[in-house]
Formats: structure tokens, C-alpha cells, sequence
């Protein structure tokens, strides 16, 4: 559960980042009512879940955890502290050789504990032109696992420019959230017709114009 | 602080009191769901009190206040304008330094009153090593369009901003101590022009000045509001150095400037497809939405008060 250091650390997170950033959600579906939700997101910078989790209100701030990749975020003490004791993150191993925890068991085990999910179906930050990289399988999975969980698309504009790969320090730039309408799977929806809807629900959220050269 | 400021301020809140109740009855009355009308006026005045909430309070602080205020000013205007323009990773060092030394270095000259060096370290300085910066990152894809953006972005986000508080350095003769109350006169008569222009041409609106640019703006609203503009920096002599007449002439070339600065700044917005330049204040959109009439009025203003009247 939640450490005071956690819940600091996040309150202050979320004022650098409204400094910053001015991020503002837009809640073009549903707020949050109290249903355990996972949020899906395009990754392309690493303040991309402190950029969701400012936008939720505190106490869904409180429960809501990031998955992130544990082979990035455990490679070094100090990531290792950000990660595991400021930020409460669910980390995932990536790589299939070397993991010694299956990352559905990670994420299964962090909803059931009741937390909501801020997850990039990506499964890696995208580096290229394409505005979103195909879903990997995991979203699926989830979904056919925990049915009862909303799946809410947000998309994060511009945050990629703020903090990009690489970059110690963000360059001040507005930033925003949309927040689709929740979806789920729908009986009978095979894995890649049900990723493909995700994909297009999650690209929807996405201005017609992003301001990127 | 000193009478003046005090009337002034009771002055702007009664003003203020008396617009948000003729608002509240109009709201009170109105059929519900409020018109977009009323609805956007009733979010300007909120908005209104918040900023003279923010100005008493930098001037609480006299200059110091004044100049901190206007460097947060600057920071909001350049995010804003910044988000809109074409930036790419090999940007990354020139936009950094736009915020972490461009903004500081500019407002601390002015605090220390170097005008030697503030009146030329943008257009100078900043001018020839932010290319230079860019340069040597290697990326020549769209420089010359990138380059201009940001020499654009800094001089009317920063450099141009900067004059307001500037103001308080002048050392007009017999007007010692009083340099807060010449910022007061320059922003209550640029926004007051705003908010006329925008009554006029509700009220009396038939033909645009400039269709293409902007649908809002009327040579009605125009004139009203350039001429009720200038009765009111008439009416407003007693915060300034000058005569009755002069404050009025100087409130219709402020006013004038204003006209141009949010011409200029619709121009920009439609040509980047954007309605408001940002989201930061409730009905007003972003800071450069409310800004963009000072950004033009204040270095003009500035330079015609230091040429005549020191």
C-alpha cells in the first residue's frame, strides 16, 4: 500500500509537472467513479505516466500504480529507488530469457490488490514518425483476465516534446490528457480484432494537428 | 504605497463589483442553460478579479513584485507560443535556453536597471547566438523556419513584455516613487481598450476590419473603443506624469498598439488552427490571449514616454 513518502512524492510530482507542463485532462468520456480502471496510453517519454497520474483526482491518484519495465528501472540504485520507493510503479519483466516473474502474474496481482493501472499497450516508448507503434498482447490479457476492469484510452499530447529520450531536463510545453470513453472486451472479440479497436480508440483521442514538425 | 494606488485599486474593485453584479442579474434572469454569450462574460470577469488580485499583489512588493510578476508573465507567454511552433530534438539546447537564461538574464537587467544592456540583449545578443546554437547542433531541416519562430517567440513573449515592468525604472522628473502607478495607467488603459473594442463591436459591430484574420473585429468596436479608450486615459492623468490631453493621447496610441498586437496574434492562431493560444486562465484561454495588445502597447509606450518625458 501507499507509504507517506509515496503519496509526497507524488503530490510534488504533480505540481513540477502542472509548472511545466500546465497539463490540463480533458475528460472526453467518463471521469472516474470509483471502478477499478486501467488507463492505456502512447508512450514516447518517461513523464508520461506522472503526466496521467497528475491528472487524475487525489484519490483516484492514490490507487492508480504505472507498469513499467523493470529491466530499465531496476538497472541502477537510483532508478531503483525512484521507482520502487518515491513512485509506486508495477514492475514488469520484459525480456522472456532472463525474467524470473511473469509479468501477467505482476499486474494480475496489483489489480486484485485493488489498484488501478496506467499501462502502455506499446510495451516501449516509441522513437519513430508512426503516432502509435501496434499493441502488443498484453492489454489483452488483462482485459480477458480482469473482464470488471474499465479499460479507459488516454491520449498524451506532447509530452514526447517536453522530455524526450535521453533528455535530463523538460523544456516547458502545454501539455494535455484526453480521456476516451471506457471500453471492454466484447464476447467473443479474438485477441487481434480486440487490440486493433483498442489501437483506434486510443488513436481517436489524437488531434487532427500536433504542432510537430 | 501612496493615495493614488489606494484609490486606484478601490477604484478597479468597484468597477469590477459593479460589472459581476450586472452580470449575476443578467445570468439570474437569463433562460437556462446560460447563452455562450453570458456564459463567456460571466468566465471574463472571473478572470478579471483573479488578475487584479495578481497585480495588487506584485505591487504590494513594488518593483521586485513587479518584475517577478512580469518574468511569470513572460514564461507563460513563451510555453504557450512555443507549443505552437515547429520544434525538433536538435531544438532542444536553444528552447532550454530560451527559458533558463533568456527570461531570467532579461528581467534581472531590468531590475538592476541597465538599460544599455536590456534594450539590445534580445535583439542583439540573443539574435546572433541562438541561430549560432542551432547551427551547431547540425539539423538544417526547416532552419530558417525554425530559427525565425524562436527569435519571434522571445521577442514578443519576453523582450516586448519586459517593457511593462521596465517602466518603473524611468526617471521622469517629479514623478519619483510614483513609476508603479505608469504601469497601472499602461495596463488599465490597454485592456480597457480590449474590453471596450469588444462592447463596441458587440453592440454597434457591422464591418470587419479584417475579415480573413479575425470575424470579431469591427471598425465599430474599433473606433468606439479607441475613442472611449482614450477618455479613459484621460480620466486617468492623475496616475501620471502627464497633462489631461497627453494621457489621453498616449492612451489612444497604447490602444492603437493593442488593436495591432491581437490582430497580429489572431493572424498567428489562425494560421496554426488554434482558437486560444492556451488554456491557463478560465474563459480567457492562455496567457497570451490577454497579453497580446500589452506585448505591442509597452515597448512603443515605454520608448515615447523615455524620449519625452526624461
Amino acid at each position: 500500500m501507499t507509504t507517506l513518502l509515496q503519496r509526497a512524492s507524488g503530490a510534488v510530482l504533480a505540481v513540477l509537472s502542472r509548472a511545466v507542463t500546465g497539463v490540463r485532462p480533458i475528460w472526453a468520456g467518463a471521469a472516474p467513479r470509483g471502478r477499478q480502471r486501467i488507463y492505456f496510453a502512447n508512450h514516447a517519454s518517461h513523464g508520461d505516466f506522472i503526466l496521467v497520474s497528475t491528472c487524475l483526482p487525489p484519490a483516484e491518484r492514490a490507487r492508480t500504480a504505472a507498469v513499467a519495465g523493470a529491466d530499465y528501472w531496476n538497472g541502477g540504485p537510483v532508478r531503483r529507488f525512484i521507482a520502487g520507493r518515491l513512485l509506486r510503479t508495477v514492475l514488469v519483466e520484459r525480456n522472456w530469457v532472463e525474467r524470473t516473474a511473469d509479468p501477467m502474474q505482476v499486474m494480475l496481482g496489483a489489480l486484485d490488490a485493488g489498484q488501478s493501472l496506467i499501462f502502455f499497450p506499446e510495451g516501449t516508448r516509441n522513437m519513430g514518425e508512426a503516432p502509435l507503434l501496434r499493441f502488443r498482447s498484453g492489454l489483452y490479457n488483462l482485459a480477458a483476465a480482469r473482464p470488471d476492469v474499465e479499460l479507459v484510452p488516454c491520449w498524451i499530447e506532447n509530452m514526447s516534446r517536453v522530455l524526450p529520450k535521453g533528455a535530463l531536463l523538460p523544456v516547458p510545453l502545454l501539455c494535455r490528457v484526453v480521456f476516451g470513453a471506457p471500453m471492454a472486451l466484447e464476447a467473443g472479440e479474438d485477441r487481434k480484432a480486440f487490440l486493433e479497436r483498442a489501437r483506434q480508440a486510443l488513436l481517436a483521442l489524437a488531434p487532427k494537428r500536433d504542432g510537430n514538425g | 504605497m501612496n493615495d493614488d494606488t489606494t484609490r486606484l485599486f478601490l477604484g478597479l474593485v468597484a468597477v469590477l463589483a459593479t460589472a459581476s453584479l450586472v452580470a449575476g442579474v443578467l445570468s439570474w434572469r437569463a433562460a437556462k442553460p446560460l447563452p455562450s454569450t453570458l456564459e463567456n462574460l460571466n468566465a471574463r470577469i472571473k478572470a478579471w478579479w483573479i488578475m487584479v488580485a495578481g497585480i495588487s499583489v506584485a505591487f504590494l512588493f513594488g518593483k521586485g513584485g513587479v518584475v517577478l510578476l512580469f518574468a511569470f508573465v513572460s514564461f507563460a507567454a513563451l510555453r504557450e507560443y512555443v507549443t505552437l511552433t515547429n520544434t525538433r530534438r536538435a531544438d532542444r539546447w536553444t528552447l532550454l535556453g530560451m527559458f533558463l537564461v533568456v527570461i531570467p538574464v532579461q528581467y534581472y537587467l531590468i531590475w538592476i536597471d541597465w538599460y544599455g544592456l536590456y534594450s539590445i540583449f534580445v535583439p542583439v545578443y540573443c539574435f546572433l547566438a541562438m541561430p549560432a546554437l542551432t547551427a551547431i547542433r547540425g539539423d538544417t531541416s526547416r532552419f530558417l523556419e525554425r530559427v525565425s519562430e524562436q527569435q519571434w517567440g522571445i521577442m514578443l513573449s519576453v523582450y516586448c513584455i519586459s517593457h511593462v515592468p521596465a517602466l518603473v525604472t524611468l526617471p521622469i522628473p517629479g514623478n519619483e516613487g510614483r513609476g508603479l502607478l505608469l504601469i497601472a495607467f499602461l495596463i488599465a488603459t490597454v485592456q480597457g481598450s480590449d474590453v471596450l473594442q469588444y462592447i463596441f463591436g458587440k453592440l454597434f459591430g457591422r464591418h470587419k476590419v479584417a475579415p480573413t484574420v479575425s470575424p470579431s473585429k469591427t471598425w465599430e468596436g474599433l473606433i468606439g473603443g479607441l475613442a472611449s479608450a482614450s477618455l479613459l486615459g484621460a480620466g486617468l492623468w492623475w496616475l501620471t506624469p502627464f497633462s489631461p490631453l497627453e494621457a489621453g493621447t498616449l492612451a489612444a496610441l497604447a490602444a492603437v498598439m493593442g488593436f495591432f498586437g491581437g490582430l497580429v496574434a489572431s493572424a498567428i492562431k489562425r494560421d496554426r488552427g488554434v482558437k486560444d493560444w492556451g488554456h491557463m486562465i478560465e474563459g480567457h484561454g492562455g496567457m497570451l490571449d490577454r497579453a497580446d495588445s500589452l506585448v505591442f502597447a509597452a515597448p512603443v509606450f515605454f520608448h515615447i514616454v523615455r524620449y519625452a518625458w526624461t
